[in-house]
């Protein structure tokens, strides 16, 4: 049987799964999602049961932040930090739609206030601080909430003298808050410089993508740098580079594994192995509270 | 079409070009135009100042990469003596989008650091167009370090359209060296102050932005993007540029009054570029009296008061 004889039995048989991309959205939305790298065609409860790794290839599709972080935390050991934090429009900005009325597409998408959140808890029974980015809420972006959070977690980090653990995935500084977002790169970074005076520690961990001003700052200061299997870590855009360049990039540039080699990280950890590997890191750094 | 001239001043460009006209018939002739001409450059001084009165965020934008504005060693140049260069991040190369060194601002050794950009072909070459690679991030923060052990205060004098998008700039970690940057600058033990004299471009201005003072000049721009970035990811085309600055508020006196900057550095009638001596000194008896006054802080107030300066920036709501 030809590869077109399968398709087009498949087809037929569910009508609704289609291998090219402008009827993706016809899956009915919750049941079956493709592998982005294997195409293999997933039951999307199994692919939620496996955190949003690929059964077939292992291959990291994006979690949202909510999600990550509760499979990371021991059961019922979670507190929010922060959560009452809102965005506000200061500079008024209006592009094509306006800031504001973005801002409450994000919120509706993602169930977030903006594009960070913070918890308190324990993970195999250490303490720790634990921020995620949503990469939904406008590309994870960057602005002045996920700047307060951040700091307000390090804060608790701080003040209970617990370990801080960060997973970006971020598009980069958020536009729409201009040079307040921008500022948001020296308000993270200043207070990492208190938490290695203290001798706490802090891992940043990340995910697909970690690009622009997140990766300049926050992202990259770990005292332990970690990466996701495969994510997209860099300061300047593919496009961005291949435009300047004017050549091709090679085959994985920018990626975890690239940044390993090049020296940029510690380890990768699979999504899997997270907590263990995390935990048995910080109970070496830190006693566990 | 006058080259020097940008497309909005183009009407002062003809009324000058008027002016040396008649200079020229003058001197020719036993005409005396004298009178004439003085009328003239009355009235290019006055079309010059109504013009520069209500520049577009746009212009300004124009105003702050005009290609004879001074850059960092044409400041060095004008305000210091007995400036020696310093090269190299010991690892990997010298970077020359970066310049620094020492140098006396009258009878005070300071460290100074500051992007530059090239004038000619040749010269825009070798400074990368202003765009430094970790490298110079990381010879940045070697002077900075060396100014923190003998106790020199930091200027810096940022101008760059960003940190440069490379192959080799992201295999040698171009987000780890501005990002550490950022963190080491806001707890080095002496005073720091940053002054945008052109392009404040995105991360690769911060890096070596972050202090105790943040300067702009009159027709500077500092922004998390450029206007035509900002343009062609939101309006999905660069026509837009001119609304994209409108609408980030790229300027120093929207800066100022939004609190992200401290002081504006007012620019000589028709940009800084049309003066390099008279904007040096204003710049310097600018920075002279503010370094008086931050080397006059105790050392511990001064670093808290910089990390309470940086930790406060941003709007937000709580409930």
């Amino acid at each position: 049987m030809s590869s077109e004889n399968v398709s087009s039995w498949f087809r037929k048989l569910l009508p609704s799964i289609s291998t090219d991309g402008a009827s993706k959205k016809t899956v009915p939305e919750g049941l079956w999602e493709k592998c982005p790298s294997c195409s293999a065609v997933l039951y999307r409860v199994e692919l939620e049961k496996n955190l949003e790794v690929c059964p077939k290839c292992d291959h990291h599709l994006r979690i949202t932040a909510r999600k990550r972080l509760e499979a990371f935390f021991d059961d019922d050991s979670m507190k929010e930090i922060a959560e009452k934090i809102k965005p506000v429009d200061a500079l008024k900005f209006k592009d094509s739609k306006k800031y504001k009325d973005r801002l409450i597409a994000a919120q509706k998408a993602s169930g977030e206030k903006d594009a960070l959140i913070t918890f308190q808890g324990h993970v195999n029974g250490v303490n720790l601080v634990a921020a995620a980015f949503d990469f939904r809420f406008m590309g994870g972006s960057m602005g002045s909430v996920v700047g307060e959070k951040f700091i307000r977690a390090a804060k608790v980090s701080l003040e209970k003298d617990i370990p801080l653990v960060c997973f970006s995935s971020s598009g980069g500084a958020r536009m729409q808050e201009a040079l307040f977002s921008l500022m948001q790169m020296a308000k993270t970074s200043a207070i990492l410089g208190r938490l290695r005076k203290r001798g706490i520690p802090y891992i940043s961990i990340m995910t697909d993508p970690t690009m622009g001003g997140v990766s300049a700052s926050l992202a990259m200061l770990g005292d332990i740098n970690v990466a996701e299997p495969n994510a997209l870590v860099g300061f300047a855009g593919p496009r961005v580079i291949e435009q300047t360049v004017r050549e091709k990039l090679p085959e994985g540039f920018q990626r975890s594994e690239f940044l390993l080699e090049h020296g940029a990280i510690d380890m990768i950890i699979p999504r899997h192995q997270m907590r263990d590997r995390i935990s048995n890191i910080l109970s070496m750094l830190k006693k566990p509270i | 079409m006058n080259l020097n001239y940008l497309d909005f001043e183009q009407p002062i460009a003809e009324l000058e070009a008027k002016i040396e006209e008649l200079r020229f018939m003058g001197n020719d002739s036993e005409l005396n135009l004298s009178d004439e001409i003085a009328t003239l450059q009355e009235k290019s001084k006055s079309l010059t100042d109504s013009i520069f009165k209500s520049l577009k965020p746009w212009q300004i934008a124009q105003l702050a990469r005009h290609p004879l504005r001074p850059y960092t060693l044409d400041y060095i140049e004008h305000m210091f003596t007995g400036f020696e260069e310093l090269h190299g991040d010991r690892a990997y190369a010298d970077d020359h989008p970066i310049v620094g060194g020492l140098a006396r601002l009258d009878d005070i050794p300071v460290m100074i650091i500051g992007h530059q950009k090239g004038r000619d072909t040749a010269e825009k070459v070798k400074r990368n167009f202003g765009m430094p690679r970790p490298e110079g991030y990381r010879k940045a923060l070697r002077l900075m370090k060396m100014a923190e052990r003998f106790r020199l205060p930091i200027l810096t004098f940022i101008d760059t359209p960003g940190a440069y998008p490379g192959l080799g700039a992201e295999e040698r970690g171009q987000s780890e060296a501005i990002a550490r940057n950022l963190l080491e600058m806001a707890e080095l033990k002496v005073p720091i102050i940053c002054t945008v004299i052109g392009e404040g471009g995105s991360g690769g201005a911060l890096a070596i932005g972050v202090g105790d003072r943040i300067n702009m000049l009159q027709y500077s721009t500092y922004s998390v993007i450029s206007p035509e970035g900002c343009a062609s990811i939101l309006w999905k085309s660069a026509e837009k540029s001119p609304e994209a600055a409108e609408a980030m508020g790229i300027t120093s006196d929207r800066l100022k009054d939004l609190g992200l900057i401290d002081n504006i550095i007012e620019e000589p009638t028709g940009g800084a570029h049309r003066d390099h001596a008279k904007i040096a000194k204003t710049l310097k008896i600018s920075l002279k009296e503010t370094l008086e006054l931050l080397m006059e802080i105790p050392l511990d107030r001064l670093l808290e008061n910089r990390y309470e300066k940086f930790l406060e920036f941003g709007n937000f709501q709580e409930e």
